[in-house]
């Protein structure tokens, strides 16, 4: 009796020996931070230290700043371009690749999945030089193809799209790698019998593979909208800034200006609460949409 | 196998379409990447006069118009080198760190009994929906505080055992080390620590590796926390250093080019040394999670 009593003290001391440097380092580094946002938030600040409070101040400056909302609006573009340009394409390629008997399936999937490694900083790097006129790949192609002006001013009048291509490129593969993971739990008489039934490829692609992967699914979705919403290196990187009249600027640029250029730590606060509850409510969204279907 | 066999053999057509589609998006992926290979060769007049490899007067191939040029003034102008010591340094440095703290945390609230792990396990759930942005603000007022601005401490610390790398390792502990092996390890009077060293951590070996290697490519791509926590020019990592190359070599395309290919390439041939374990990791944490 008491040996075991022992045991378990050794293991919970044990137990809390290993967890210390994740428990100190998330309060100390995340909670304190979490807690401090929310009184930066409420406060009018003059650089870091020096607060006042201010009650809704920086909320009400925010929402009647119309720079928050042209960054509010290029994001949610952004956003959007990800969630029905990019999932749908990750999902065809994922299932085309879903055959065991494809040759070369693996190299296939490398090749997909690897610009998502160059990063966001770097893709920006590239896309910059890319997307350049005159001397961007994408102008030269397009001008020996199908006549495209060697100027065409993608990064002064066509941020989004060429943020939207830029981010297919680096995170397609990515989406894929997903889809196609769940792709192989989907039962194969199922979409059989739907066969014999009659059920064409799209049919049975929509009616029965759809809903076997929606779990999967809906959180990729989760994840790519909580990610597109953050957008900031790739147009901060590559247009030095945000653009020409702010075609380049979003959400989070909007707050990183606030807090590092304007020194406004209680403006940037505010601005990453709203963007925080956002992204929460999405997540809790999804989470009930989860449940339901699970029921 | 024999028995599930589909009833109609795909024919010729079958076997081929789908590379119809596969191919040419392949080489879509790949074209950036190549582009930048041979971009990162040119000189600045080649850039105007060809999309690939340089071409001479008369739209010839001259390979011999490549250049080292690139490369030569971005270590002995811009002083390149060190800033890819410093992403060595702090990429290597936060995977191994990062790895250990969170390959005990997940262990622990896998499988030792503590009145702590439950509420435990709801933190680091809640914490996977804390964007990074909103702590931006208070992180730089807290290490402004600390003193640790500019200060590498500053990097390191907030990164050493992020909620999702605990959850990932808790998982692969449920999934890979048996309760059975621990007991047994108990009755011969190993010690809890030392049972967590010396039998999970071996059985997490595969998770380990994977989770090193997400670890050290988002601190490698990592851009607006050294961008806002450092100030010293020579204490900037790459995704930092390269950036800011824009601003001051902005027209010269092949220097930035030639930068960007140094910060990427580590980075893919690391990939696909080990990206069996790598993707077979991700999926696994990520699927089954």
């Amino acid at each position: 009796m008491k040996t075991s009593a022992h045991i378990h003290r050794r293991e919970r001391r044990a137990a809390w020996a290993l967890v210390a440097p994740f428990a100190i380092v998330t309060a100390v580094f995340i909670f304190y931070p979490l807690y401090r946002s929310i009184v930066l938030a409420f406060s009018q600040t003059f650089g870091p230290g020096a607060t006042e409070p201010a009650g809704w101040l920086n909320f009400r400056m925010t929402l009647t700043d119309p720079l928050f909302w042209v960054a509010l609006r290029n994001t949610a573009l952004f956003t959007l371009g990800s969630l029905f340009i990019q999932l749908p394409l990750a999902l065809i390629l994922a299932s085309f690749l879903n055959r065991p008997d494809l040759r070369g399936r693996t190299v296939y999937r490398l090749v997909m999945f690897m610009p998502q490694l160059v990063g966001l900083v770097f893709a920006a790097m590239i896309g910059g030089v890319f997307f350049a006129k005159r001397v961007g790949a994408v102008n030269q192609i397009l001008h020996a193809t199908i006549g495209l002006d060697l100027d065409f001013p993608w990064l002064d009048q066509h941020v989004t799209i060429s943020l939207i291509l830029i981010a297919l490129w680096l995170y397609v593969g990515f989406n894929m790698v997903y889809f196609l993971a769940a792709l192989q739990t989907v039962d194969r008489s199922l979409v059989e019998a739907a066969r014999i039934d009659g059920a064409n490829p799209a049919q049975r692609f929509i009616h029965v593979v759809i809903p076997s992967i929606r779990p999967v699914l809906t959180f990729v979705v989760l994840l790519s909208f909580i990610g597109s919403m953050q957008l900031f290196e790739l147009p901060y990187v590559m247009l030095n800034g945000a653009g020409t009249e702010n075609r380049g600027l979003t959400v989070v640029m909007y707050l990183y200006q606030q807090a590092f250029v304007a020194g406004d730590l209680g403006m940037a606060s505010a601005v990453g609460w709203l963007l925080g509850l956002a992204l929460i409510a999405a997540a809790a969204l999804q989470m009930l949409v989860a449940r339901k279907e699970a029921a | 196998m024999a028995a599930g066999a589909p009833k109609q053999r795909p024919g010729v057509i079958g076997a081929i379409w789908p590379h119809l589609i596969l191919l040419p998006a392949s080489l879509v992926m790949l074209l950036p990447i190549a582009w930048l290979v041979v971009s990162a060769f040119k000189s600045a007049d080649d850039f105007f006069s060809s999309l690939f490899f340089p071409v001479d007067e008369t739209g010839a191939l001259a390979l011999d118009r490549l250049t080292l040029d690139n490369f030569r003034r971005l270590f002995d102008d811009v002083g390149i080198a060190s800033a890819i010591a410093n992403s060595f340094f702090l990429s290597c440095t936060l995977a191994i760190f990062a790895s250990l703290a969170c390959a005990a945390a997940g262990y622990a609230l896998a499988r030792l009994r503590f009145r702590g792990a439950a509420p435990l396990m709801v933190v680091t759930l809640a914490l996977l929906v804390v964007p990074p942005p909103l702590l931006l603000a208070p992180t730089y007022e807290l290490f402004h505080r600390l003193g640790l601005l500019d200060n590498y401490l500053a990097i390191l610390l907030p990164g050493l055992a992020p909620a999702f790398g605990v959850f990932l390792f808790r998982q692969a502990t449920i999934q890979s080390v048996p309760r059975e092996l621990l007991e047994a390890a108990r009755i011969d009077g190993m010690g809890e620590i030392g049972i967590f060293a010396n039998i999970a951590l071996p059985l997490l070996r595969p998770m380990v590796g994977a989770f090193a290697m997400i670890t050290f490519l988002m601190m490698w791509n990592n851009f607006i926390v050294p961008q806002v926590l450092l100030h010293s020019p020579e204490k900037m990592p790459l995704a930092v250093a390269v950036a800011n190359m824009k601003g001051v070599y902005y027209q010269d395309y092949g220097m930035q080019m030639a930068a960007t290919l140094l910060s990427v390439a580590p980075v893919l041939v690391l990939f696909l040394m080990l990206q069996r374990d790598f993707v077979s990791g991700l999926a696994s944490g990520a699927v089954k999670g």
